[in-house]
């Protein structure tokens, strides 16, 4: 073909689908097949897929350091059924001999191990059993949830299914102001276009505010695009972006970064500008992400928990800020204040830098890693009538324990500050 | 032909199957608890041919494929809505629980309604109204899925 017959402009999404799924070009709606560089399960999607797996009649699976298995929801082991499941997992791992099995001691909250691990890179296709893999669209990957039959294919064949999406571009300027992070701009995305704002499509990140939000930022926000219904949140690769990849590389790993580009005149479905400086402080009020507040018209509202962890917030940037508010502070009477670092390093981390010192001395509680609370597991379910604010994602009913509890999402300098005063608070007026 | 259950928008999946009963293997025990915090007699009551309508975006949240096989457990027919979030699609696909979008039949089918679905031609019957609707053609692609048993009979025979 000569060489200036020029192929339709891209987005960086369909740049990514299309290289993986060995393509000159793809388009939105098409339907392809796409090489995987790493396919993930947990301890509550990883059993059904193992199961699964086993239909297929594949003996091993495609590759063993591109499996990725973290038993990090119900672990460690809740209660007997628990236990069963994450051993299910456990032996198939070893069976299997599955280089990136995490167990408990060395586990991590997923989406907060696998970066840290340097187990994901630019430029890669992730799908994982589990709705937030769309986080390491921070790094300048394509990755997305997936049921347990998918993840099992992915096993079996290192390759899924997709149908590329169109995408809404999300233009960012200015710099977050104060207490404000990656979590309230998120929330006010989310609250700005619906919880299913973004149903089916690609959210790109992109704009020169992009460079005045750090990486623990950009994990918060890309890890949020599913409470938009999207397939992918995903950032352009930049400086941060590399020193990121650079200190975090698997030796595992042989594979280099890739950085992947949206080409001039991509179509988007529309573009949203975003001004970082004019956010505020957000909320999101029972029972969905997109029933957003900034904290100012947030009220009077009598907290009973508050938890400060979770894979959109359980990174050191998040434990330091809510470092900063507890130091020299108590948790309020009647509040319990629930930590949970992401990973094994972000806890010894916390211990280094005596934030832990600081989190006991505060009377709120540390916890190992584990998406326990988030999802109504175990480590703080919620009672009848309680309300807890948050830096989790989902709100829904019944999410974090009784169906008749109530759950706020905040970033993790409100959900400190609330834990402070009793009550939904803006961190700069405590 | 079954009977109509009817939901609001944005039914998620912990709503589907609360993540307090995700450590139960057996399918017929974590069905039992199908839909329990927003419709308590749902799992007591659904017979099989039944049919679930709702709002937009079924089946948002959580990826867990437990959604889209406790309806499937229940007996639930086909699941009608205007919108589904993309997960829930994809495995509803894959573990083979018939899903049909249509904006009209979802506003126009009642709670108790009952109704008829044909997924080859996507029409729709609401015998008690006298109302037929027709739903969006699958791409293609899924057409193929389906053919081919669902994705574990897909990868066997690729």
């Amino acid at each position: 073909m000569a060489k200036n017959s020029k192929k339709p402009p891209m987005t960086m999404t369909q740049k990514i689908l299309a290289a993986h799924a060995g393509l000159p070009y793809v388009r939105a709606g098409q339907f392809i097949e796409a090489d995987l560089d790493v396919v993930l399960a947990n301890d509550i999607t990883g059993p059904p897929a193992i199961r699964e797996f086993a239909k297929m009649g594949r003996p091993r699976v495609f590759d063993r350091e591109k499996v990725v298995l973290v038993p990090d929801h119900f672990t460690p082991n809740k209660d007997i059924k628990a236990a069963e499941q994450a051993k299910e997992m456990r032996e198939f791992a070893r069976a299997q001999k599955i280089v990136n099995y995490f167990e408990v001691g060395e586990m991590g909250i997923e989406h907060a191990l696998l970066p840290e691990k340097g187990l994901v890179t630019a430029g890669d296709v992730v799908i994982g059993a589990d709705s937030h893999t769309c986080t390491y669209g921070a790094l300048g990957a394509f990755a997305t949830g997936i049921g347990s039959t998918d993840m099992a294919a992915g096993m079996a064949t290192g390759r899924a299914w997709f149908k590329v999406p169109p995408a809404i571009r999300f233009e960012l300027s200015g710099r977050p102001s104060g207490w404000v992070s990656g979590k309230d701009v998120i929330l006010h995305i989310i609250g700005k276009i619906g919880v299913d704002g973004a149903l089916y499509r690609s959210m790109e990140f992109t704009g020169d505010g992009v460079a005045n939000l750090s990486m623990d930022d950009r994990f918060t926000m890309a890890n949020m695009a599913i409470e938009a219904g999207a397939k992918n949140g995903i950032f352009p690769v930049d400086g941060r972006t590399r020193e990121y990849i650079k200190a975090h590389r698997a030796k595992t790993m042989k594979k280099r970064a890739r950085s992947f580009t949206a080409d001039a005149g991509a179509e988007y479905e529309r573009t949203v500008n975003i001004d970082l400086a004019k956010i505020r402080p957000t909320v999101s009020f029972p029972h969905l992400p997109d029933n957003t507040r900034t904290i100012e018209k947030a009220g009077r509202v009598k907290i009973d928990q508050a938890v400060i962890g979770s894979c959109t917030n359980g990174r050191l940037e998040d434990m330091a800020v809510a470092a900063k508010i507890f130091k020299g502070r108590r948790v309020a009477d009647g509040v319990r204040c629930i930590i949970l670092p992401g990973t094994q390093q972000v806890y010894l981390d916390c211990v280094k830098l005596g934030y832990a010192e600081i989190f006991v001395k505060a009377g709120a509680v540390l916890s190992t890693p584990t998406c326990g609370p988030c999802l109504g597991g175990h480590m703080g379910v919620l009672a009848a009538g309680e309300r807890a604010v948050s830096t989790t994602n989902r709100n829904f009913v019944g999410r974090m324990g009784h169906v008749d509890s109530e759950v706020y999402l905040a970033s993790p300098a409100v959900a400190a500050a609330s834990a402070v005063t009793g009550r939904l608070t803006d961190p700069a007026k405590l | 032909m079954g009977k109509a259950y009817k939901y609001g928008d944005n039914v998620d999946t912990d709503v589907i199957i609360p993540a307090r009963y995700l450590n139960i293997a057996d399918q017929k025990e974590l069905a039992s608890h199908a839909m329990e915090d927003i419709d308590k007699d749902f799992a007591r009551t659904v017979k099989k041919g039944d049919i679930v309508v709702a709002g937009r975006n079924f089946g948002s949240g959580s990826s867990r494929e437990h959604a889209p096989l406790v309806l499937k457990v229940s007996g639930v027919k086909a699941v009608i809505a205007p919108t589904f979030a993309r997960i829930f699609y994809r495995n509803a696909f894959n573990i083979g629980l018939p899903i049909l979008e249509s904006a009209e039949a979802a506003e126009r089918i009642d709670a108790g309604d009952e109704v008829d679905v044909n997924f080859r031609t996507g029409k729709i019957v609401n015998k008690t109204k006298g109302e037929t609707y027709k739903a969006e053609p699958f791409p293609e692609f899924m057409t193929e899925l389906i053919r081919k048993g669902g994705l574990v009979g897909y990868v066997k025979n690729t």
